[in-house]
């Protein structure tokens, strides 16, 4: 019995026996699966501002969550209560979904041991709450030292513990412990009564010794201070950003956001199934530049989107979403992939136990190309370079999307010039992917700070991607 | 508040209850050292059903809570909240929170709501009106709506569902300054989400209602019916040439506007100097026909509440008047930190009334949506919005927009694929009538909003 049994089943007096009997009991209508999933978190954060601790908390939560899926249908329950009382009550209220009869049988668990894709570290406890405020206050320092121009600085860090157990009628068994720790560094830029606000920050499936590896020379948490003071001072001289279409070059890492929205979403099998996304029914067909493969991947070291096992007890993969243009296949959860006759791929993903999986992204990128990024850079006459990125959002169906940038500058006769103000791109997700003319050799992936919203559920992902360039996007400046 | 007899109701039996537990809590953070404590707990319980192409998709069974506790230790502040509620978790919690505050700073600022300004009593602002529904009667209703779409046009092809909520809770909160108040409340919501056209040529839309009291719900008939109309109107959109021009935000989107505006004068933002609106207080933002009400207390109204989340009473309060702004939005944090009195605004705003007096001469018929349109004249009628491209620092704004093209007043053709920009300021001065076609759905009661010029930007 390993750690996250004891947690999660033993000290509720839960056993084997009681999570088949409870299976049965679901399955003792006309369901096809049905997965018990439990999970308890504890989540601290703390907060610096104006030079002092503001803030700190502390979270704890805990429950499980009951799915029976018959045919297209879902029944769900969840309880805070871990206990066998409370497991048979939401088991009881998910099965109301099905008709009387009997449903499929309930296998005999198969312990799964995946690969562990990150280490079972408990991070809250990993650095004690002197150092972490020392850590705060070092973020805020070298803010401030970096330049005289900067008037606020909000540091905060975050880290979670959690621990899950998936347990379904189709003999699934599988547990995982899941760290997580982010940090972000937040300033006020102040020059001749003009502002602006930057921020900076990144974290990994780690604990918080990540935050004092050491990278180009220094300590990683001093090049989040540097980073967001060097783009709040760019955007203090940004010129308003042109309107239009534009040649528009994206930086490599965070600005794979593209992917994101452009592509990602439109992929995720839930919306295929049910025929509502501009990419349903083409796999096998060209859906962008022949420049493009675009992966999902959840088994990246201690990548803050990667998965040892997906909420749904499958191993965390490397999909191929799009090889050279050509679609691939989607991403998919247990349900989707069963009723479209394919098999999961491992993005089965939930917020909590309280909510029910669908098919998400882990970490997605697209695979580096063999242009320089100089000359991408070259080849544009007047256009646009944007390294950086506040976020985006898409309509699946329509296929519009939009991103937001927070740093970018006007390309004027094959030169990075002027910085511009913060503006929003919209494309049409096939189309600005059609539009893909040069890929870079330098693939980059973010520094860890993806949160992706659906359907009002958030999980942590990762993208990233090469510099690329598209030929024509729509740039929501005012010029 | 409700017919039903309250000795019946589990619901509010364990209001009572949780009461206690709260004033338990606020013992034992004493008890550890505290001399300060705020303990706020919430419970919500009801069913979600999911229809989609006539057949069941979805049913959830919602039963959630919380607590959290906030400890205030000689000015240093922790905090700490569980979804565990058993004796154990609740002790570890406020044990975890005392912790916290041995390693925060001291913050002249932090602390309770000053106690004179707390709501001891919970006025019964009518909220709460639960409805006895079992599954398939949910199942029905949804059901209802959906096909109604479904029916509506042969355009519609495909759907993404409709669903209908069904909630009930309570919000407990409890302070160190004796207050101890709490009440139910319920919110039902009815959906629908159509795509029209095929292949690629896919448009979705939706449309919904929300109320505290369900018989007072759209039917779903309505609802369903409106879904597919939305989504139909945007079939075969043109994108625009890069342009200046008027623009007119439909009223069930305008609210993101006055959104904007609540960021740019919540203290938060103000006391980091993260708002173009500093030092705005009295001075005009709008033109002087714009006024802005706030009315906490609406009987069954959504955004109602007697106290807000510090247990501060809330009360009626002019936001703007004739253009001039008449008060920041305040919390007991920020309103010290710029050496002010809290206004009740901790956890939002309550119920905003947005009022065009120009109107009251012209009449509401003058200012309905068509008559919107036809002071639009030529321009564009904005219905969706994109991205987040709004930087309360300075009041740009840029972001994806969908929507129609208006010719004399006429609508001319849908729109997508491009993007509106401005710079917020300038957009609020230059606001030239907002609608009487109100939009109930949320916490702030607006019209359409006419804008005189902004930079489109296309093809």
């Amino acid at each position: 019995m390993n750690n996250v049994e004891k947690v999660l089943l033993t000290d509720s007096q839960i056993d084997d026996a009681i999570l088949s009997k409870t299976l049965a009991n679901i399955m003792g209508r006309q369901v096809d699966f049905a997965d018990l999933y439990f999970q308890s978190s504890q989540h601290e954060s703390w907060m610096l501002e104006d030079g002092i601790v503001k803030e700190g908390s502390y979270n704890i939560e805990r429950g499980v969550g009951v799915r029976a899926i018959s045919g297209e249908k879902t029944g769900f329950a969840y309880s805070d209560d871990i206990s066998p009382l409370a497991l048979q009550q939401a088991a009881d209220a998910a099965k109301g979904i099905a008709d009387v009869g009997q449903g499929g049988q309930v296998q005999a668990f198969t312990r799964q041991s995946p690969i562990q894709i990150y280490q079972a570290v408990e991070p809250l406890g990993s650095l004690s709450q002197e150092k972490k405020i020392e850590l705060l206050h070092h973020v805020e320092a070298h803010a401030r030292q970096v330049d005289s121009r900067v008037s606020q600085v909000i540091v905060s860090l975050s880290g979670v513990y959690e621990k899950v157990l998936v347990a379904a009628s189709d003999g699934t068994y599988a547990t995982d412990i899941r760290p997580l720790v982010r940090l972000n560094c937040s300033v006020l830029v102040e020059e001749n009564g003009k502002r602006e606000r930057a921020s900076a920050g990144g974290g990994a499936r780690t604990d918080y010794s990540y935050f004092f590896e050491v990278v180009e020379n220094k300590a990683r948490y001093l090049t989040y201070a540097e980073e967001a003071v060097r783009q709040a001072l760019v955007n203090l001289v940004a010129i308003d950003a042109p309107a239009g279409t534009f040649p528009v070059v994206l930086g490599a890492g965070w600005p794979g956001v593209l992917l994101h929205e452009a592509v990602g979403h439109g992929l995720e099998g839930d919306f295929n199934r049910k025929g509502s996304s501009t990419f349903s029914g083409k796999v096998g067909q060209k859906v962008c530049s022949e420049l493009c493969t675009i992966v999902d991947d959840g088994t990246i070291a201690n990548r803050r989107g990667s998965l040892s096992i997906d909420d749904e007890g499958t191993a965390g993969q490397y999909n191929v979403l799009i090889e050279k243009g050509i679609l691939k296949g989607y991403m998919q959860d247990k349900h989707n992939a069963s009723l479209m006759g394919v098999k999961p791929t491992g993005n089965g993903r939930r917020e909590s136990y309280a909510h029910l999986p669908m098919p998400r992204m882990t970490n997605t990128y697209m695979l580096a190309g063999e242009s320089d990024p100089k000359d991408i850079i070259k080849s544009v006459k007047k256009g646009i370079y944007a390294p950086n990125f506040a976020g985006g959002q898409v309509d699946i169906t329509s296929g519009k999307f939009v991103f937001t940038s927070s740093e970018a500058y006007l390309i004027e006769n094959g030169e990075i010039t002027t910085p511009v103000k913060g503006a929003t791109l919209i494309g049409s997700g096939p189309e600005a992917m059609r539009n893909v003319s040069m890929v870079g050799n330098d693939l980059k992936l973010d520094a860890g700070v993806g949160v992706c919203g659906k359907d009002g559920q958030s999980v942590p992902v990762g993208v990233g991607q090469p510099t690329l360039k598209i030929d024509e996007m729509t740039i929501g400046g005012t010029q | 508040m409700t017919t039903k007899n309250k000795a019946t109701d589990p619901l509010l039996d364990q209001l009572e209850e949780v009461k206690g537990r709260v004033a338990k809590a606020l013992e034992l953070a004493k008890s550890l050292g505290a001399d300060g404590a705020e303990v706020a707990m919430s419970r919500q319980q009801g069913l979600s059903v999911g229809t989609r192409l006539g057949e069941v998709e979805n049913v959830e069974f919602t039963n959630d809570g919380a607590l959290g506790i906030t400890v205030y230790q000689q000015g240093r502040k922790g905090s700490a909240s569980t979804a565990d509620l058993s004796e154990k978790a609740l002790a570890q919690t406020i044990e975890a929170a005392v912790n916290i505050a041995k390693y925060t700073s001291v913050d002249d600022c932090s602390g309770l709501a000053d106690k004179e300004l707390l709501a001891m009593q919970a006025q019964d602002l009518d909220l709460y009106h639960p409805k006895a529904i079992d599954t398939e009667q949910a199942i029905e209703i949804a059901k209802v709506c959906e096909q109604s779409a479904l029916d509506s046009d042969s355009r519609i092809g495909n759907s993404d569902g409709a669903s209908l909520d069904c909630f009930t809770g309570f919000k407990v909160y409890g302070n160190s300054h004796g207050q101890l108040v709490g009440y139910p409340s319920s919110r039902h919501s009815l959906s629908c989400v159509v795509i029209a056209g095929s292949g690629d040529e896919m448009q979705r839309d939706y449309a919904y209602d929300v109320n505290r009291d369900f018989s007072l719900l759209d039917s779903g008939i309505t609802i369903g019916k409106q879904a597919a109309s939305e989504a139909i109107s945007r079939l075969n959109p043109h994108k625009l040439s890069t342009q200046k021009v008027p623009v007119l935000f439909r009223s069930d989107i305008a609210n993101t506007i006055w959104g904007h505006f609540i960021a740019a004068i919540s203290g938060g933002n103000l006391y980091r100097k993260s708002s173009f609106l500093l030092d705005a207080l009295g001075t005009d933002v709008f033109p002087n026909f714009v006024s802005i009400q706030e009315r906490p207390h609406i009987a069954k109204a959504l955004a109602s509440s007697a106290f807000d989340s510090e247990g501060v009473v809330t009360q009626d309060r002019d936001i703007i008047n004739q253009g001039a702004l008449q008060t920041y939005l305040l919390t007991s944090y920020s309103a010290r930190k710029l050496g002010l009195t809290t206004t009740g605004h901790a956890g939002g705003i309550h119920n905003w009334l947005v009022k065009d007096s120009n109107i009251a001469t012209k009449g509401s018929k003058a200012a309905d949506f068509d008559a919107m349109l036809k002071t639009l004249g030529t321009g564009l009628l904005v219905t969706e919005l994109m991205g987040q491209g709004v930087n309360v620092v300075n009041g740009d704004y840029s972001r994806g927009a969908a929507g129609f093209w208006v010719e004399n007043g006429e609508i001319a053709y849908p729109v997508s694929e491009i993007t509106i920009a401005g710079n917020l300021a300038k957009m609020f001065k230059g606001i030239i009538a907002v609608g009487s076609d109100f939009d109930k759905h949320g916490s702030i009661c607006t019209g359409s909003i006419l804008i005189d010029e902004m930079q489109v930007a296309g093809q």
